[in-house]
């Protein structure tokens, strides 16, 4: 566990795809809510990371 | 040797006294029981032992013996840095850890015990010895033992650590959300994106505020090391709900910037707030976190 980066975001899920522009993590795109919300809970339960929410319709996943 | 019976037998009896006297076996599980008591147990005799045989020894002329006192010192820190060791290794199993703080305060008072045995067993020997010039033996043994649990009372008033409870006030507070920022007392904690989050947040998590009561506590809680201590001390005896893939129930504590108040919130199994501020009072306060502001001139100008 201890030599994983920590405190850095792993991913981005959005329903916004005006919100983002490139970068090195991965985004994914959801349809709408809820498919983001299965989509985040999916790649935190894989990434062991923590949800965020940008309230701006973006979710990031950092682990700390 | 034996001509020395009656000084090095009561010695060493106090001296593994005082050890067991230490060597407690609690919520804390540390030293492990079991194995982890029995070396201790072990170490303590020989360290009693050692504080035992010191004065004998010296009477025979045999100054080199002496030196075994400074070879128990070197054996002692060993200890510490055994100790050190293996609940570093452990610690990385702990869901909330203790912290390298909390650890080396751990280790620190099991060297500082073994000493304290030593100590014991070296004046109780000296008493002996003395008191036998006067009194007939059987006296100076008692009266050497009775000084001798003196002592171990003494020691432990002497080597005891203050607790969360002693230098601040702890006061139950309220768990609410702005937006997606967690927030106890209206002072944000952490973003939580999660809506099941929250609400298993809402419902179930409770939070305390802990307010210093003065410069020096200030001082001594916002210290990172002390904080963890805190949290993992309350996730052992509440539980904590919190698993690896769900790094969102992590218990938490945020230190308010102006005041220097700290609010902690936790999501444990047993959701009990009087428990929660028992568990947060009897903390121990880490000697490695501890500032004294107020003992220096700036620190008492700054404060008033």
């Amino acid at each position: 566990m201890n030599n994983q980066t920590k405190n850095n975001i792993l991913a981005i899920v959005t329903t916004d795809e005006s919100k983002i522009i490139g970068g090195s993590v991965p985004i994914f795109l959801a349809r709408d809510e809820k498919e983001r919300e299965r989509i985040a809970i999916l790649l935190s339960k894989v990434t062991l990371g923590m949800i965020h929410d940008l309230e701006n319709g973006c979710y990031i996943i950092v682990r700390h | 040797m034996l001509r020395y019976g009656y000084i090095i037998v009561p010695s060493i009896v106090l001296g593994i006294v005082s050890r067991i006297s230490m060597l407690r076996v609690d919520y804390r599980q540390y030293p492990s029981y079991p194995q982890g008591v029995f070396s201790h147990f072990t170490l303590g005799i020989v360290s009693s032992s050692l504080g035992a045989v010191a004065l004998p020894a010296l009477l025979e002329r045999e100054f080199s013996a002496v030196t075994f006192l400074a070879l128990a010192a070197q054996q002692f820190r060993d200890v510490r840095n055994l100790e050190r060791q293996s609940l570093e290794n452990i610690d990385k199993t702990e869901l909330v850890e203790r912290g390298t703080a909390y650890i080396e305060d751990i280790a620190k008072a099991f060297e500082a015990r073994n000493y304290m045995t030593m100590l014991t067993s070296l004046i109780v020997s000296v008493v002996i010895f003395l008191l036998n010039k006067f009194l007939i033996k059987f006296y100076s043994i008692l009266i050497g033992s009775i000084l001798g649990i003196l002592t171990i009372v003494l020691f432990h008033k002497a080597i005891s650590r203050e607790t969360v409870g002693e230098i601040a006030d702890i006061y139950p507070a309220n768990v609410s959300f702005e937006g997606s920022i967690l927030t106890v007392n209206n002072m944000g904690i952490t973003n939580i994106g999660l809506k099941k989050s929250r609400k298993i947040f809402l419902e179930k998590a409770i939070a305390v505020e802990i307010v210093p009561k003065d410069e020096n506590a200030i001082a001594t809680l916002s210290n990172l090391g002390q904080r963890k201590a805190i949290e993992h001390n309350v996730s052992v005896q509440l539980g904590v709900r919190k698993d690896l893939d769900e790094p969102d129930f992590t218990p938490m504590i945020t230190r308010d910037p102006d005041t220097g108040k700290l609010v902690f919130i936790i999501v444990s199994m047993e959701p009990d707030i009087e428990c929660l501020i028992i568990a947060v009072k009897r903390t121990v306060v880490l000697e490695s976190a501890k500032r004294k502001p107020l003992s220096s001139y700036a620190g008492r100008k700054a404060a008033d």
